[in-house]
């Protein structure tokens, strides 16, 4: 299977979901590039590339715009609700604080509030995350917050292959999606087959498969468990790892059948902790798998505060190895 | 129009400052000592300039991403800036905020701002603190080509009307938003005659000429600090980087950075005028020049030297303390 990046992966899948539907179109800020310029037009394909090449192939579906993140939703969304398939750029999830409204009070209720009569088929895809120092309005996971929404489906791929898939699911599926790629994984490879598949939402992957501790993580913090599991296996100590890729729907029985067997469970994300993901999954076992627990449930996340720039205050805001070694063993003592 | 040479002085130096900061700043990314989004303010230097020549400490901007030259010009300190960029805890913001954050609150520098169109209605809630207390203060805030097309944008400059609060909005046209150009993203001809149908009088000037900035906002500035409600200013002219460091610039047409930087010089212009005019003699602003190098010089050494954050640092200035992590 030939090795592709996260970045080629979910360019590859815009490609063919636009070459077998022409309801697909792309949108968002320099996701061709150098409109309105005499240089190279289509030449950018969004500033971390992911939109590549679509320009030249169908430049009529793949559409600059202004800067203006509230429109570019709401465009998306009017074009879905009239039976489009947009799969719209927002160039950072913080920017979600722009545009909030048509994403959360539009197209997250449409089909609600219209008593089911309509389909919102659009995909809002951001770079989302930490790690590149680029301080409090650029790093914010997001994910985490969206989340809370009813009506929305949030995605968060770790890997090259499931971003694939999981892209393929969301411009096939008729609701609102919107998907969180860690900007710090563009690069990262993985074996991804050239034909198109499509990954369901709410089924979660076993990355690693153990008996002692349940370990669950999101996005960037699920290679950097993998590798702290890696280790620890060194030493005996065997953890599953659950990736559960959509935030919503959540795969909750994966891992309650999980903690059921283990008695341990280890949640790991990027985000704040107040209502977050971890705190979420937390919730989930001591409400429904609370007899089975053997040890107090850990949460390792950043802390309360906003992203810092330096990279020494961001090293120690974003979990690392230590903290996620530190959590397993606790649970363990 | 004749200005005292303290000024001419002064702006001379500030856009030699902001020249020398950017390159240095440019030179320090490339080393890879400078991490994070940096966008550099070379060839827009006079805009800055010219627009803060009329302000003192109280009156306040807010800025953009490509902040350095607008704080420069409003007074930060090069030595903090250069130790904020580098990510010291010595910096401006103690290494929280980095490039895109550069603030000082004390120098009326309400921040440079990450998110394209921030700034604007911030800037139209200082304006009415000022209309409130009826100090004469004007809040300036800055605004690229694309950050305009934001509602934001819109919503500041309406408002500001509304409420006859002295704001002055600083377009700085350079052509570009990243790579999409001000004709395609702008949908009409005349962006000038789209802000002034907000309501307010809106003063044009040559970005590349100090002299043609520092009129305009003159006259914008007075506009409002008099009570006549919000002003604009529209200067146009190019940036010589990339958006980033490192962007490939194909939106570019042939020639254009060349003629960019032979023909488009806010500091080559000041020279030639001073030449003509004679009221600053090369030598003097020969001495500025090397006095400014020596500055940014001992302010890239001090960064290189200052403390860097430690760890319990993170949650400082956080006003809600909350543990519960593992
Ligand atoms: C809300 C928001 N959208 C998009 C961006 C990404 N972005 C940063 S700068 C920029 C271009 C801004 O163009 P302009 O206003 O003309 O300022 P210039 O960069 O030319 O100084 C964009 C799109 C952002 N930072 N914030
Ligand atoms: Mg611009």
């Amino acid at each position: 299977m030939p090795e592709k990046t996260m970045r080629d992966a979910i360019n590859e899948a815009l490609h063919q979901a636009m070459e077998q539907d022409e309801s697909v179109f792309v949108i968002g800020e320099d996701v061709a590039g150098c409109s309105g310029s005499s240089g190279d037009v289509g030449s950018v394909g969004g500033v971390f590339g992911v939109t590549e090449g679509i320009y030249h192939r169908w430049p009529d579906r793949c559409i600059d715009t202004p800067i203006s993140e509230s429109a570019i939703v709401g465009a998306a969304a009017g074009a879905a609700l009239v039976g489009m398939r947009p799969v719209a750029e927002i160039m950072f999830a913080d920017f979600i604080g722009v545009c909030m409204d048509q994403i959360v009070n539009q197209m997250a209720k449409f089909r609600y509030m219209f008593g089911g009569k309509s389909r919102c088929p659009a995909v809002i895809r951001f770079s989302s995350g930490g790690g590149f120092s680029a301080a409090g309005q650029h790093s914010q996971a997001m994910y985490q917050v969206m989340t809370s929404f009813p009506g929305l489906k949030v995605v968060v791929p770790s890997n090259a292959y499931d971003a694939k898939g999981l892209m393929l699911s969301a411009i096939q599926d008729d609701d609102p999606v919107l998907f969180f790629e860690p900007k710090i994984l563009y690069q990262e490879t993985a074996d991804v087959p050239d034909e198109m598949y499509t990954i369901p939402f709410g089924q979660a992957n076993f990355v690693r498969e153990g008996d002692d501790v349940t370990v669950v993580a999101f996005g960037q913090m699920v290679p950097k468990a993998a590798a702290v599991i890696d280790t620890l296996a060194e030493e005996g100590i065997s953890c599953d790892l659950i990736d559960p890729r959509t935030t919503s729907p959540l795969d909750e029985n994966a891992i309650l059948e999980s903690v059921e067997a283990t008695g341990r469970l280890v949640i790991v994300d990027e985000a704040p902790p107040r209502c977050g993901l971890t705190a979420d999954i937390a919730g989930l076992a001591a409400d429904k798998a609370f007899s089975s627990l053997k040890a107090p449930i850990k949460q390792v996340c950043a802390p309360h505060s906003p992203t810092p720039f330096s990279p020494e205050l961001e090293a120690a805001y974003l979990p690392d190895a230590d903290q996620i070694t530190a959590a397993i063993k606790a649970t363990l003592a | 129009m004749s200005i005292p040479k303290e000024t001419l002085l002064h702006a001379y130096r500030t856009m030699r400052t902001i020249r020398e900061f950017e390159e240095r700043v440019n030179a320090e990314i490339m080393n890879g000592q400078i991490p994070g989004f940096t966008h550099l303010y070379t060839g827009q230097e006079a805009n800055a300039v010219g627009v803060c020549a009329h302000l003192d400490e109280s009156d306040t901007i807010i800025s953009t991403h490509r902040g350095h030259g607008h704080c420069i010009a409003k007074g930060a300190e090069v030595s903090g800036m250069m130790k904020e960029l580098f990510g010291s805890s010595e910096g401006l913001c103690k290494g929280k905020g980095g490039s895109m954050h550069v603030a000082d609150i004390d120098k009326g520098i309400l921040g440079a701002n990450g998110i394209v169109a921030g700034g604007p209605p911030i800037s139209v809630g200082s304006a009415l603190a000022a209309k409130i207390r009826k100090n004469g203060k004007v809040a300036v805030s800055f605004s690229g080509d694309g950050s305009v097309n934001q509602g934001t944008c819109f919503e500041a400059m309406n408002m500001a009307v509304v409420l006859q609060a002295p704001a002055v909005f600083v377009i700085e046209n350079n052509y570009y938003s990243e790579h999409t150009s001000i004709n395609y993203a702008v949908g009409c001809d005349d962006l000038k005659a789209r802000t002034e149908a907000f309501g307010f009088p809106v003063f044009v000037a040559d970005g590349a000429d100090f002299f043609a900035v520092y009129e305009a906002a003159g006259k914008a500035i007075a506009h409002a600090r008099a009570g006549n409600g919000p002003a604009g200013v529209f200067a146009e002219q190019g940036r010589y980087h990339g958006h980033f460091v490192g962007d490939p610039q194909a939106y570019r047409a042939e020639g254009e950075l060349e003629d960019l930087r032979e023909n488009h010089c806010p500091l080559k212009n000041f020279r030639a005028r001073m030449a003509e005019s004679g009221e600053l003699s090369e030598a003097e602003l020969d001495g500025i020049d090397a006095e400014v190098m020596a500055e940014i010089e001992q302010s890239v050494t001090d960064a290189k030297a200052a403390a860097r954050p430690t760890a319990e640092q993170v949650t400082e200035d956080v006003y809600i303390q909350y543990t519960a992590t593992a």
